[in-house]
């Protein structure tokens, strides 16, 4: 298997499989198809120091989100509060472990995979090294992306704030405020990378 | 003859890490030279695949509509709630706003996912050549807009969780909340499966 011709680097639409030559871009621009009009590659802007900064403070929001209780209910004396694991659970218990499941992959564990894969490619990659298996990482984040719900999640929880907020007292708990910043800083790290600039960046870095 | 497309130039594009290899000669299985990810000129069994999720996701919408997704009882009485009645209930308590959010992302984007795919697959089968650029514009907007119908399931998660006063209150979910989390997750497959490059195949091969 031979590589492409190695006169300017080639660049295929994955739209419309129209053959582009990839052009250099100034920080924040985006190239987009000439045919069809979807986004070929951006050019970020962002260094390594910030992909790390931003993967390692949306983990850390992803913990405090799971840890304490989202919100509180206050009804006739009795207070109830629930953390995510927890509604998980209720519904498991209330027999819809489809449901719970689909929960708990979309709003936990894609997320947190899809961070610490993310974290494992960018640290080593800030210091000059690929990482092992680079490649299955970067696949694997990939997979991942279209299931990762927190701004979705977020806001259901809104919703169902307004509902409840009808007949009973609703108080609003730590993790509540870690998934509103996660929700904005998953926004910025989603655009603080793809896997053609990490690909150029560990071939300049790896030793021939 | 076509020109400016990968295929067309015996090339194929990478779809984890972009890079653009020659197709191997003798048709065997190719893999990207420089992530190892299988290669191929068009997603497997696009078409075929596409129209199962869609008529898998068009069946369940019957009994996501139909059959509760939340059953509630209070000393007061119980109620069950359809994903439209819970609709009814936020605009009568005043939050339309947001009872606009939650049919549009529980109700239209759904239907409209399901009705614009299989648009889209008979465009494909029929080898259309009208509007591809339009056609392509409207592949984009599905990706984006898909996993917005998540929503209910997490208005449901959160009610449960937080509605479990025994005595006096509790929320159970219901069947109609499974039917209609397996119709969000078929609608993304079948848009994850359908290949809109097969749109402008017909455009560049028109008697192909």
């Amino acid at each position: 298997m031979t590589t492409a011709p190695a006169s300017g680097i080639l660049v295929a639409c994955h739209h419309c499989d129209f053959l582009h030559r990839e052009t250099a871009l100034a920080p924040g621009g985006v190239a987009r198809c000439r045919r069809c009009g979807s986004m070929l590659y951006r050019n970020s802007g962002a260094s390594l120091d910030r992909a790390v900064a931003l993967t390692l403070t949306a983990l850390v929001l992803l913990v405090i989100a799971n840890a304490f209780p989202i919100v509180a209910l206050e009804f006739q004396g009795q207070r109830d509060a629930t953390t995510l694991v927890g509604a998980v659970e209720a519904l498991y218990r209330q027999e819809k472990p489809l449901v719970a499941g689909l929960v708990l992959v979309t709003t936990v564990l894609a997320p947190v995979i899809e961070l610490a894969g993310m974290l494992y490619v960018v640290l080593p990659l800030r210091f000059g090294r690929v990482p092992r298996y680079f490649a299955h990482a970067i696949r694997l984040m990939q997979a991942l992306r279209p299931w990762g719900m927190v701004e979705v999640f977020m806001l259901g929880l809104l919703v169902s704030l307004v509902k409840l907020g009808g007949f009973a007292t609703v108080i609003i708990d730590k993790a509540f405020w870690s998934f509103g910043a996660l929700m904005v800083v998953m926004a910025a790290w989603t655009v603080s990378w793809d896997a053609r600039e990490l690909w150029s960046r560990a071939q300049a870095d790896a030793k021939p | 003859m076509t020109t400016g497309t990968t295929a067309g130039l015996g090339l194929l594009a990478c779809h984890s890490c972009g890079l653009v290899s020659r197709q191997p000669r003798n048709g065997e299985h190719a893999e990207c030279g420089r992530c190892g990810a299988p290669l191929h000129a068009r997603k497997l069994y696009s078409v075929r695949r596409t129209w199962a999720f869609l008529i898998a996701a068009a069946l369940l919408y019957i009994p996501a509509n139909a059959m509760p997704v939340m059953y509630s009882s209070s000393l007061f009485g119980s109620q069950q709630d359809t994903i439209l009645s819970g609709v009814a209930y936020l605009w009568s308590s005043g939050s339309w706003p947001l009872a606009i959010v939650v049919f549009v992302a529980s109700i239209t984007v759904p239907l409209l996912k399901i009705i614009a795919l299989t648009v889209l697959v008979v465009s494909v089968q029929r080898r259309s050549t009208r509007w591809p650029r339009e056609r392509t514009l409207l592949y984009r907007v599905l990706e984006l807009v898909g996993r917005w119908s998540m929503l209910d399931i997490y208005v449901v998660t959160v009610l449960v969780a937080l509605v479990h006063l025994q005595a006096l209150a509790t929320i159970q979910a219901g069947p109609g909340a499974v039917a209609f989390g397996a119709v969000v997750v078929l609608t993304m497959l079948a848009s994850m499966s359908f290949d809109p490059r097969l749109i402008w195949d017909s455009v560049d091969t028109p008697h192909g």
